[in-house]
C-alpha cells in the first residue's frame, strides 16, 4: 500500500492510498485534493500541479524531468529547491508515506 | 511493394476485430459520433481494411498509443503517409513529425517560448483586443460566429503575438487547414488543400523569415534561441512556420466550438457567467466534447503490441481522440456538456512529450474571449443552424449564425 499526504497551506493534512504507477498528481486529482489543478493533465506543459516535496522525501522522489525546471520557473508560488511538478514524480512503493506541501497559489 | 495511402500495406492478426467504413469520409467528418462509438465498441483494437489501419478509439488504449513515443512514432508522419518510405508533401515539422532527440531541443525552445509566464504578458492584449471586438459584435443584430468571432480573434492577437509584419487571415487560416487535411487520405478533401498549398505554403515561409518579424514577438524569441546556439536560423524558421500551422486555425476551431456549445446550452452560460472561476475549465469541456483535432496517427518504428494484439513495424494506428474523450468507460455521462466537469486526462491537446506546446496560449485566447462575453453578453442564441466544415484531422465549423444579446 502507497499513502500519500498532502499538506495544505493552512497547514491541514489529508492521507490518501495510492495505485502504484500513479503520478502524486493523478492522486491528488482522484482524491479531490484542493489546490492541484493540473490543467495540461500531465504533459509537462501548465505548472499547476506544483508541490513542495517535504524534507527527506525529496531524495527518493528523484531529480527533476529534463524540461521540468523551466515549468516550474512559471509556477505561480516561488520555486524553492524542493519544488516539483507532481504529475512527474510516479508512485512506487518506496513513496509509501510521502508527504508533500501544495503552495498558496496555482494559478 | 506497392503503398497503400503512402504506407505499407498491413496483414492485420486475424483475431483483430475489423471495421469496414471510411472515416475520412464526409458522413463521419461532418457527424463523427456513430463512427466513434462504432470503434470504441468494436474492440480495444480495430483493424479498417478501407486504409490497412489499425486504429484506437477507447480512452485507455488511445492515450497509451498516443504517448508512447518509443514504440509508436511521430517521425513517420501522423497521417496516412509513411514518411520512411515516400516523400512528405511539405519538410516535416521538427517538433511534431519528429522524434528524440531531436525533439527534445526543439520542444524546449517552444515551451519556452509558450510558458505560461510568456502568455501572462500577453493577456492585457488578448482582453483588450475581445473587448474591442465583441463590443463591435454586439451592435449587430446578427453574427456569423465563425468568420466574425472565431477567425477574427485569432487572427488579430496571434500575429501580432508571434511579432508577424506581413499579415494575410484568409492565408493564416487556410496554412492550419491546408496541414491538417494534408494528414489524412488521398481524398477530395487533401486533393483540394495540394492544390492551394503552394500558393498559401509560399506566403507561410516568407513570413517566417527573421526580417519578416517584430523584434519584441514569440518568433523573436525563437530566433534568439538559434543565436544563442540552441538551434540552427533555419530551424527557427521551421518553427516560427509550426506557430502558424499550429496556432491558428486550431485555436479558430476551439472558439468556433466554443459558441456552438455554449449556444446549445444556454443554461451552462448561465452557470458560466454566475461563477467565471468555471471559464478555463469550461474550456477544457469544450475540448473534450468536441475534440478539434478528432484525429493524428502514430507509425510502429519496431514490432509492438496494444491491448494483447501484435503491432507490426510499419503499421499505421489511428489515434481518434475524438472517440477516447467520449468514452463513457472513462467520463461519466459523456454526452453532457457540463462546464464544471474539469475533465483533467482530455485528450484533445493530446498526451506525453507531444501534447499541444502551445496549449497555454490557446487556454490564454479563450479565456479572454469567454471572460469578456461573460461580462458583456446576457444570451448566445442559434439564429440557424450550424455547418459543419469536413476535415481530415480537424472537427470545425463551417458557419455558426448566432445572435449575441447584450445585457
Amino acid at each position: 500500500m502507497i499513502n500519500v499526504t498532502y499538506i495544505q497551506p493552512d497547514g491541514s493534512e489529508t492521507t490518501v492510498t495510492a495505485q502504484p504507477g500513479d503520478s502524486v498528481m493523478q492522486t491528488a486529482l482522484n482524491n479531490n485534493i484542493d489546490g492541484i489543478i493540473a490543467e495540461c493533465g500531465g504533459s509537462m506543459a501548465c505548472a499547476t500541479c506544483h508541490v513542495y516535496v517535504e524534507g527527506e522525501w525529496a531524495d527518493q522522489t528523484g531529480a527533476r524531468m529534463d524540461g521540468e525546471e523551466d515549468m516550474l520557473d512559471c509556477a505561480m508560488s516561488e520555486m524553492k529547491d524542493t519544488s516539483r511538478l507532481s504529475c512527474q514524480i510516479k508512485l512506487t512503493e518506496a513513496l509509501d508515506g510521502l508527504r508533500v506541501h501544495i503552495p498558496e497559489e496555482q494559478a | 511493394m506497392t503503398l497503400i495511402e503512402g504506407h505499407r500495406p498491413l496483414t492485420p492478426d486475424p483475431s483483430i476485430p475489423v471495421l469496414d467504413i471510411d472515416p475520412y469520409s464526409d458522413e463521419i467528418l461532418l457527424d463523427p459520433a456513430p463512427y466513434h462509438a462504432a470503434l470504441r465498441d468494436a474492440g480495444p483494437l480495430v483493424y479498417i481494411p478501407r486504409y490497412s489501419v489499425l486504429a484506437v478509439g477507447r480512452y485507455d488504449e488511445t492515450r497509451k498509443t498516443f504517448s508512447d513515443h518509443e514504440n509508436f512514432v511521430s517521425s513517420r508522419g501522423i497521417g496516412l503517409n509513411d514518411f520512411k518510405l515516400e516523400k512528405p508533401w511539405r519538410p516535416p515539422s521538427i517538433i511534431l513529425e519528429v522524434d528524440p532527440p531531436d525533439h527534445t531541443k526543439t520542444r524546449k525552445v517552444m515551451s519556452k517560448a509558450l510558458s505560461p509566464k510568456i502568455v501572462r504578458t500577453l493577456m492585457n492584449d488578448f482582453t483588450a483586443a475581445a473587448e474591442v471586438l465583441v463590443d463591435r459584435l454586439l451592435e449587430k443584430s446578427e453574427i456569423e460566429g465563425v468568420v466574425d468571432l472565431a477567425e477574427a480573434f485569432p487572427t488579430t492577437v496571434f500575429p501580432a503575438a508571434v511579432g508577424m509584419k506581413d499579415v494575410n487571415a484568409r492565408h493564416l487560416v487556410d496554412y492550419g487547414a491546408i496541414v491538417f487535411n494534408a494528414v489524412g487520405p488521398d481524398n477530395d478533401l487533401r486533393r483540394r488543400a495540394m492544390e492551394r498549398a503552394p500558393e498559401v505554403g509560399g506566403w507561410i515561409t516568407a513570413a517566417c523569415a527573421r526580417d519578416r518579424l517584430t523584434d519584441d514577438g514569440l518568433g523573436a524569441l525563437v530566433y534568439s534561441a538559434a543565436d544563442a546556439g540552441e538551434i540552427s536560423h533555419e530551424e527557427a524558421a521551421m518553427l516560427v512556420r509550426s506557430f502558424l500551422s499550429a496556432g491558428v486555425d486550431t485555436t479558430v476551431t476551439g472558439i468556433g466550438n466554443a459558441l456552438w456549445c455554449l449556444s446549445q446550452n444556454p443554461d451552462q452560460w448561465e452557470v458560466l457567467k454566475a461563477n467565471t472561476l468555471l471559464i478555463r475549465p469550461c474550456f477544457e469541456e469544450v475540448l473534450r466534447y468536441t475534440s478539434p483535432v478528432h484525429t493524428f496517427l502514430r507509425t510502429a518504428n519496431l514490432d509492438a503490441e496494444i491491448a494483447g494484439y501484435p503491432v507490426p513495424e510499419g503499421a499505421k494506428i489511428m489515434c481518434a481522440l475524438g472517440a477516447a474523450n467520449m468514452d463513457p468507460a472513462k467520463w461519466h455521462d459523456p454526452e453532457a456538456f457540463r462546464v464544471d466537469r474539469k475533465p483533467v486526462g482530455h485528450m484533445a491537446f493530446g498526451a506525453g512529450i507531444h501534447g499541444c506546446v502551445g496549449q497555454n496560449i490557446a487556454r490564454g485566447e479563450l479565456e479572454a474571449v469567454l471572460s469578456v462575453m461573460a461580462r458583456k453578453v446576457a444570451r448566445i442564441e442559434p439564429a440557424g443552424e450550424a455547418v459543419w466544415r469536413p476535415n481530415n484531422a480537424i472537427h470545425a465549423l463551417d458557419r455558426l449564425p448566432l445572435k449575441l444579446i447584450p445585457n
